[in-house]
């Protein structure tokens, strides 16, 4: 490695066109396309009893309507469950248009095709569909309730009983010296990108093929499930993700019925149609994602050691269930997070509601995991009189116990087995970079100002990226451009740039001459997706495998030519050389002339390759038996199973008394993500994260009310924050390099958004001396609480005296 | 609602270019924008004005262009985020400072917001005395409207100070 581009702080090389207008954004492709615009379902549970598209037929520009009754094959069928689970035993999925019922507001009922978007919502708008209005479950008290039903032959509303245990939790409970039980809960928000998703289609009838450009997050995928539904040859398929306007867990759902119903009016018009998600339809027709209501008993020793852990949650799964229970599971198996927990047992139930479907938003599951276990740990410390960073510490698994067994099945049905990490010098990098000893001295001062202010803290360990596997191709070519590519996508993670990095790293070549594609199936067509920090541990690895195997062809075929052993031979700045010879050298780009024999020359270069001007033995093919022209090479890693990044969050609230308002003031993170490819990508997606995090704790909530109207579908009302609330951030970072992949690293991309709510609900119940139970926390909703003659009072409280009076 | 007699020509100045379109009345600035004259940098985030995503200036002051109709601004000077940069007649383009910024400060991930801040940011910036040191209050009232989901802002709140240095040097 001759040049060390590997852990440099890099600027990123996608910028040039994105700063410029240059980007190309899903609804920026296809400017003479159709336009598609849904009809969407307004009632929560419906029977539809007539479609009338008559008012819509003389809207001049309209191309076509598409109902159920439109659909064929495939297309008429379910959704597919895409990820089928032994304990998913009721699954649920919609269909690509309503067929005969409604489970949600914003499902698509009826398809309109028109010459521009303006056109077809002209005509959306004349269709009539009639409906029954069927009894509503709305939130996960309903569901459990089951006093109606979301899916009639479902009547307890339960898709899966998701369980596991390590050892009789029940005795170990019974044989605590302490227990303590309560219930908790965590709302809704959503991934909400900025760029909504969106589909185009171009069906070409000369050669019976389709290119389709989606907003997603796995196109290898969308590709197959296209191929699947309208029955045609993965061949004559391919998918392409261009600019991604961000992801964070909706788009790797797939297929969405956009996805299916554009193509396939596509290849019915032989026109191009495209469909870009508007902000409502974002809101009421992706995903959402984070309520669950759960019920925790602990059992402990009185130095507030944790003896057994039981677990019983039930998580909100909205409508269907198109993406399995991996947000349960992902719950489930995280929430023990960097502790020894002796005896645990979980439950979650994954109830269906009238509501938007639930799959992963950035976090899938940890927050809420990471909440259930650091809100105990806080109530442990409160009923001892311990401090919160001390209960901690002495549950915390250590660092000479790697690789540590928690005997649970993870998400990718591998077991949960920590790789390696440092969860104690996590803990003291955390109280040193927030003072964490100096906080009752913040408090004083802040009470001189008439502020409550508090201090909370949450550490977690995330298991990233899990298989089963992603690619790497890495080609250099005559001219010494290196193109490498991988088939998993993009959403502003910064792929060009720290792919790019690690190859010219591994190669030895200037990052100028690397140019990296991902997300699209021409180049690359086997992956899995991007999602759970998946994307730098996967494609980083597969892409440093192929770089390493276009090394080793690169030496052999020099060491040739220069008459060298490949051993004694280096890689500088695109020159094959002898080490310690100056002089004895070969381009990098020679090498890959001379390493595809020609018989035809096209350009000078290409001289050096044909058959009267390379040198070679008579007694050996050109291209020798068991090798392959070209210098290229493909890899693939494919992990064992997934390694476990880690992390510690402090935040400090200032509260007004007069108004409740609610003031992260302080907020910081210790961050370890293993080796790190480029801090400055890193650290942008710890902010984004952090972003996120309190925006989840303190701002964003999808209120339904209870017909399943989502009350606040625009960014009106559903309180995304501004840069006004979003804390400054401070971060520290610690290395504890993966020992099962070849780069050593751990992925980074949701780490952020983590424990944000734990913390920051640890903090306001520090600043108040009230128990918070509830989140996200609202100032009115503090208010409340102030005000309740109910609202519990923390014994530190008690201890504490005029905090929270 | 389609009718021929709903839609007017207009002519606007785009990025220091008079065009001219024909659109229906009813056609949003943004979508004529990207659809009529091609400028697909321009993006919209949300259609109700919130997100900033779709801010150009208009006579030099950030709008909304997903809040004002095609028509509005016939007559009227437009500059998108492909008019920041401009030429350096040897076939290459000279960065606005704010734009060198969001790259050198990473003050950018998926890149969908992005174009809203520059505008808004380089409008920002222009407005103000550029000799002065500019003050945490002013780089949270110049950003302080835009969403951005990727970032959590701190690198862009960079970018802007950054951005306000360079234009400082220059004088």
């Amino acid at each position: 490695m001759t040049t060390k581009l590997f852990g440099e702080p890099v600027r990123r090389r996608e910028d040039a066109r994105l700063i410029t207008g240059k980007g190309r954004y899903l609804d920026d492709i296809g400017a003479q396309a159709l336009a598609a615009a849904f009809v969407r379902s307004p009632h929560a549970h419906a029977r539809i009893t007539d479609i009338d598209v008559e008012g819509a037929l003389d809207v001049e520009g309209l191309v076509a309507i598409y109902t159920y009754e439109d659909l064929t094959g495939p297309m008429a069928e379910p959704l597919p469950v895409l990820i089928p689970h032994p304990q998913l035993h009721a699954p649920r999925t919609g269909y690509p248009l309503a067929n005969g019922e409604v489970n949600h507001v914003g499902e698509p009922v009826v398809m309109v095709v028109a010459t521009d978007r303006y056109i077809a919502e002209d005509a959306a708008e004349r269709i009539v569909v009639s409906y029954e209005e069927l009894p509503v479950v709305v939130g996960v008290d309903a569901a459990r309730d089951a006093a109606a039903a979301v899916h009639e032959e479902i009547p307890d509303n339960v898709a899966a009983r998701h369980h596991q245990e390590t050892g009789d939790v029940e005795a170990a409970l019974a044989g605590s010296p302490r227990t303590l039980s309560f219930t908790q809960y965590i709302e809704r928000s959503a991934c909400m990108p900025l760029e909504g998703k969106g589909v185009h289609a171009r069906w070409d009838p000369a050669d019976a093929s389709l290119r389709v450009y989606s907003s997603t997050q796995a196109s290898t995928s969308v590709r197959a499930a296209i191929a699947a539904k309208l029955e045609l040859s993965l061949e004559d398929v391919e998918v392409i993700a261009p600019d991604v306007g961000g992801g964070f867990g909706v788009k790797i759902v797939h297929p969405w019925p956009e996805e299916l119903l554009v193509p396939m009016a596509a290849i019915r018009l032989g026109h191009e149609v495209k469909w870009a998600e508007d902000r409502r339809e974002h809101f009421i027709g992706s995903a959402h994602e984070r309520q669950q209501r759960q019920e925790i008993t602990v059992g402990f020793d009185d130095e507030g050691r944790i003896t057994a852990l039981d677990v019983h949650a039930w998580h909100d799964n909205g409508a269907y269930t198109p993406y399995g229970i991996i947000v349960p599971i992902v719950t489930a198996t995280q929430l023990v997070g960097p502790y020894a927990i002796p005896v645990y047992r979980v439950v979650v139930e994954s109830v269906y509601t009238n509501t938007v479907i639930v799959t992963p938003y950035r976090g899938a599951g940890r927050p809420q995991g990471c909440f259930a276990m650091e809100r105990t740990m806080d109530r442990i410390a409160d009923v001892l009189g311990l401090d919160r960073a001390e209960v901690r510490r002495r549950n915390l698994i250590q660092a000479d116990q790697f690789p540590y067994d928690h005997h649970l099945t993870f998400q990718d049905g591998r077991p949960v087995i920590y790789d390696s990490g440092d969860y104690p010098g996590l803990l003291a990098k955390l109280e040193a970079l927030v003072d964490w000893p100096g906080i009752e001295e913040r408090r004083a001062e802040a009470a001189s100002r008439g502020k409550l202010l508090g201090a909370g803290m949450a550490l977690y360990v995330e298991g990233t990226g899990p298989g089963p596997y992603e690619g790497g191709h890495v080609q250099v070519l005559g001219s010494g451009k290196v193109l490498v590519s991988t088939g998993l996508t993009s959403q502003g993670q910064g792929h060009e740039t720290s792919f790019a990095q690690i190859v010219a790293s591994e190669l030895g070549v200037p990052i100028e001459d690397v140019e990296v594609t991902t997300g699209d199936t021409r180049r690359f067509p086997y992956a899995v997706g991007t999602f759970a920090s998946r994307a730098a541990v996967m494609s980083g690895n597969a892409i440093a495998l192929a770089a390493r195997g276009v090394r080793e062809k690169a030496l052999r075929i020099a060491a040739e030519v220069l008459e060298a052993d490949p051993d004694d031979l280096e890689i500088a700045d695109s020159v094959v050389g002898v080490k310690g010879t100056p002089g004895a050298t070969i381009p990098l780009r020679t090498v890959a002339v001379l390493s595809n024999p020609l018989r035809y020359a096209f350009d000078e270069a290409a001289k050096q390759a044909t058959q009267f001007a390379r040198a070679g033995s008579d007694d050996k093919p050109p291209v020798a038996e068991g090798d392959a022209p070209g210098l290229e090479h493909r890899d693939y890693y494919s992990p064992i199973r997934s390694t476990f990044a880690s992390g510690a969050h402090a935040a400090v609230v200032e509260i007004d008394p007069t108004t409740w308002e609610i003031d992260v003031v302080s907020y910081a993170v210790v961050h370890d993500c293993g080796n790190v490819v480029n801090p400055m990508i890193v650290e942008g997606q710890v902010h984004g994260g952090v972003a996120q995090g309190v925006a989840g704790a303190l701002y964003e909530r999808m209120a339904y009310d209870a017909d399943g109207q989502l009350q606040n579908a625009s960014f009106m009302d559903f309180l995304m924050p501004y840069a006004s609330e979003v804390p400054d951030v401070v971060i520290d970072h610690q290395q504890t390099p993966s020992p099962l992949n070849p780069l050593g690293i751990k992925g980074a991309g949701e780490a952020g958004v983590i424990p944000g709510t734990a913390a920051i609900a640890s903090a306001i119940e520090d600043a108040t001396g009230r128990r918070i139970a509830s989140m996200p926390i609202s100032p009115t909703e503090l208010y409340d609480v102030m005000r309740s003659p109910n609202a519990e009072l923390t014994a530190a409280a008690g201890r504490r005296t005029g905090v929270g009076a | 609602m389609t009718s021929v007699d709903t839609e007017r020509s207009i002519t606007v100045t785009v990025n220091g270019v008079p065009r001219e379109a024909t659109v229906p009345v009813r056609r949003l600035l943004s979508d004529a924008l990207r659809h009529d004259l091609g400028l697909t940098g321009t993006h919209v985030g949300c259609e109700h004005g919130v997100c900033g995503a779709c801010t150009v200036l208009v006579d030099g002051s950030p709008v909304r262009s997903c809040l004002v109709f095609a028509v509005q601004v016939d007559g009227a000077s437009v500059t998108t985020v492909e008019g920041l940069a401009h030429d350096d007649h040897q076939g290459g383009q000279v960065l606005h400072p704010v734009q060198e910024a969001f790259r050198e400060c990473h003050a950018l991930q998926c890149g969908f917001c992005t174009p809203g801040f520059l505008v808004t940011i380089a409008a920002g910036l222009e407005a103000r005395d550029r000799t002065a040191e500019i003050t945490e209050e002013e780089v949270d009232e110049i950003v302080g409207g835009n969403l951005c989901r990727c970032t959590g802002y701190a690198n862009i709140k960079k970018a802007v100070r950054h951005a306000a240095a360079t234009m400082k040097d220059a004088g």
